[in-house]
C-alpha cells in the first residue's frame, strides 16, 4: 500500500536502514549462532574452540545444581505465572466495575512495574528476614511462637521468589486485562443482565471468553519474565541458601562469569532460547500472519 | 450497575477487596519509607510497620556518600552517575535508530521488509543470556569491555528491535495520503520524515523515551557482567550495598539506598504513568 513509485530514491530508505538492521541481525542471530558454537567446544576458563560436540548437554543435564534450576523454574513458573495471571485478572474485573477513584487504584497496582528487580528483591529482603521483618512483627502482635523462615529455609525460598515476583507482575496483567474488557462491546453485557444472568454468570459465561486474544498475548509476556528472571532472585536470595533458588539465567551467570564454565554457561544459555523461542516463535508467527 | 454509586453489601465487599490489595501493593514502599527515616536503635526496638518515632535522614545521607559496597565505601553516588551517563545516550541512541528504522518500515516498505521486521521482532523476546558469552568478547575485542561505553552499545543493540516496533505500529497509524501530498510538493524521505512525521510523532516519542530510560536504569543483568570497577550502574551498586556483609546490617541504609535507586524511575511513572502503561502494553501487544 506504501510502496511509492519514486525511481530516484528507492534506495535511500534500504540504504538508511541497512547499517542499524545489519547490526540487529549480527546481534539476534550471529550471536546465537556463536554462543552455539561456545555451546560445543571445550570453554573452560576462557572460550576455547576446540570441538567437543553434545558433551556440555550432557555434562549440563548430569549437573545437580543445573537440575535444581530447572526445578525451581517449573515451581516459580507455574506459580509465578498462575499467581500473576489469576490476580491480575481478578484486579482487572473489580476495576471495571465503574469505580470512582480507579485511576488512583491503578496507579498504586502498577506502580512496582516502574522500579527495578534490584529494589523489590532489596525490600522484600528485609521484609521477609527472619530477624526484624515479618516473623518479628507477627511476634509482637502477641503471637509469640510465629515462625516464617521461608527466605533462610533451602526448601522453602523459592517461595519467597513468588511472592516478589507476583507483587511486581500482578499490575501489568491488570493493565493488560484491563484494556481487553475496555474492548468488550457494554450492550452484550446488558442483554445478559436483561435476560436475568447474574454479573459473576455473565464474566464467566462471556466476559472472561472473549478475552482469549488477550489472555495468550498476557500469557507469552508474562511466561517470557518468568523464564529470564534474574534481577530478582540475585537481590532477594542470590540463589542461596547453597544454590537452592537457582534458576536457569543465574545458573548461566554463575558458570559464565563466576565459575569458569564457559562451555556449560553457554549450552545453558541455549536451552534457555530454545525454550523462550518454543514460546514466542508460534505466537509471533500467528500474530503477524493475522494482520495480513 | 444501573446505579454504580449505590451503597449495596457488595459494593462495600468489592471496595474492601479493592483497598486490601492497595495496600498490599503499597506495603513495601510503606516498609521502604519509614525504615530508611529510623535509627537502627527504633529498627531493633520496633517493628516492620511502626512509624519512627524521631525522624533522622542520617541513613540516606549515608546510603549516599558514605556507605560500603564491598570494599569501597563512597556510597551511591558514583554509580548513580553512571547511570545517568549511560541512560541519557543509550535511550537518545536507541530511540532515533527506531524512529528511522519505523518509518521506513511503515512509509518506504520494500520487497523483504515485512520479514525483516519479523526477524527483528525476536530479539525483543530473546534471552539475553544467549549474547552474553559473544557480546563480552567482542566489547573485550574493541577494548569497551568494563567501561561505560560499552553498556551503551550494549543497551542501544538490545533497544533496536523494542524501539523500531513502537514507531512501526505507530506509523502505520498515520494516512499515506500525508506522506503522498508532501511528495507530491516535492519533498524527500528526510524532508517527509523532518517536517511531516515527527512533529506527529510526539506521543509515540514520549512512551519511547519513558520505556528505554525505565528499562536501561532498572537492568541488572548487563550492567553487573559488562561493567569495571569505575562503570557499574545504580542497580550493580545497590544490589553491592545491600550484600555486603558487615558487623551490623543497617537495614535503614539498605532502604534508603534501594529508595535512591527507585527514586528517577518512580519519578517518571507518577508524572506520566498514562505514557508508561501505553509502552508496557504495547510491547505485549504486538503486530
Amino acid at each position: 500500500m506504501s510502496r511509492h513509485k519514486v525511481p530516484s530514491a528507492s534506495w535511500l530508505p534500504k540504504l538508511v536502514v541497512a547499517p542499524s538492521f545489519l547490526l540487529s541481525f549480527f546481534f539476534i542471530y550471529g550471536l546465537i549462532a556463536w554462543n552455539g558454537y561456545l555451546s560445543l567446544s571445550a570453554s573452560h576458563m576462557l572460550p576455547n574452540y576446540d570441538w567437543v560436540g553434545f558433551e556440555n548437554y550432557a555434562n549440563l543435564f548430569d549437573n545437580d545444581r543445573f537440575h535444581v534450576a530447572l526445578t525451581n523454574m517449573a515451581i516459580f513458573g507455574v506459580l509465578f505465572i498462575g499467581g500473576a495471571m489469576v490476580l491480575g485478572l481478578l484486579l482487572a474485573i473489580l476495576l471495571d466495575q465503574k469505580i470512582r477513584g480507579e485511576g488512583v487504584l491503578r496507579t498504586i497496582y502498577l506502580y512496582p512495574m516502574a522500579i527495578s528487580f534490584i529494589v523489590t528483591g532489596t525490600a522484600w529482603k528485609w521484609i521477609l528476614n527472619p530477624g526484624l521483618g515479618i516473623e518479628h512483627l507477627v511476634r509482637s502482635w502477641g503471637f509469640p511462637d510465629f515462625t516464617f523462615d521461608w527466605l533462610v529455609n533451602d526448601q522453602r525460598a523459592i517461595y519467597c521468589i513468588v511472592i516478589a515476583g507476583i507483587w511486581q507482575a500482578s499490575g501489568f496483567v491488570m493493565a493488560l486485562f484491563l484494556a481487553g474488557l475496555r474492548g468488550i462491546d457494554d450492550s452484550i453485557i446488558k442483554a445478559a443482565q436483561i435476560d436475568g444472568a447474574s454479573l459473576p454468570r455473565i464474566y464467566w459465561r462471556i466476559v472472561v471468553p472473549s478475552l482469549r486474544p488477550v489472555f495468550f498475548s498476557t500469557l507469552m509476556v508474562v511466561s517470557h519474565l518468568a523464564i529470564k528472571s534474574f534481577d530478582l532472585v540475585i537481590a532477594l536470595t542470590a540463589g542461596g541458601p547453597g544454590y537452592s533458588t537457582d534458576l536457569p539465567a543465574t545458573f548461566m551467570y554463575a558458570m559464565s562469569f563466576s565459575r569458569g564454565q564457559v562451555a556449560l554457561g553457554a549450552a545453558s544459555a541455549e536451552i534457555m532460547l530454545a525454550t523462550v523461542a518454543a514460546i514466542v516463535v508460534p505466537y509471533l508467527y500467528s500474530e503477524l500472519r493475522s494482520k495480513k | 450497575m444501573n446505579r454504580p454509586n449505590a451503597l449495596t453489601w457488595h459494593r462495600v465487599v468489592l471496595w474492601a477487596v479493592l483497598l486490601i490489595f492497595a495496600a498490599w501493593f503499597l506495603m513495601p514502599l510503606y516498609v521502604m519509607v519509614v525504615t530508611s527515616l529510623k535509627d537502627m536503635d527504633q529498627i531493633r526496638g520496633g517493628s516492620l510497620m511502626s512509624l519512627p518515632t524521631a525522624i533522622t535522614f542520617d541513613s540516606w545521607g549515608k546510603a549516599w556518600s558514605q556507605a560500603c559496597t564491598g570494599t569501597d565505601c563512597g556510597g551511591l553516588k558514583p554509580y548513580f552517575l553512571n547511570s545517568v551517563a549511560m541512560v541519557v545516550p543509550a535511550v537518545a541512541i536507541s530511540t532515533a535508530i527506531g524512529i528511522v528504522n519505523g518509518y521506513v518500515l511503515s512509509k518506504w516498505r520494500f520487497r523483504g521488509s515485512e520479514v525483516m521486521f519479523a526477524m527483528l521482532l525476536f530479539g525483543v523476546f530473546m534471552p539475553m543470556q544467549v549474547v552474553l558469552l559473544p557480546m563480552s568478547q567482542i566489547l573485550g575485542y574493541f577494548g569497551i569491555a568494563s567501561s561505560i561505553v560499552g553498556l551503551i552499545v550494549m543497551h542501544v543493540l538490545a533497544g533496536i528491535p523494542s524501539t523500531t516496533l513502537f514507531f512501526r505500529n505507530y506509523y502505520i497509524g498515520l494516512p499515506d495520503e500525508l506522506i503522498k501530498a508532501a511528495m507530491l510538493d516535492g519533498a524527500g524521505f528526510w524532508r517527509i520524515l523532518w517536517r511531516v512525521v515527527l512533529p506527529l510523532s510526539t506521543p509515540i516519542l514520549v512512551v519511547t523515551l519513558i520505556w528505554q530510560f525505565t528499562n536501561i536504569w532498572n537492568d541488572f543483568l548487563y550492567g553487573v557482567v559488562f561493567s569495571g570497577a569505575d562503570s557499574k550502574p545504580i542497580t550493580v551498586g545497590l544490589n553491592n550495598l545491600a550484600n555486603t556483609t558487615s558487623s551490623v546490617k543497617e537495614y535503614n541504609v539498605d532502604m534508603a539506598a534501594a529508595l535512591i535507586a527507585a527514586l528517577p524511575t518512580l519519578f517518571v511513572y507518577v508524572v506520566a504513568g498514562k505514557y508508561f502503561v501505553r509502552g508496557l502494553t504495547a510491547g505485549a501487544v504486538k503486530g
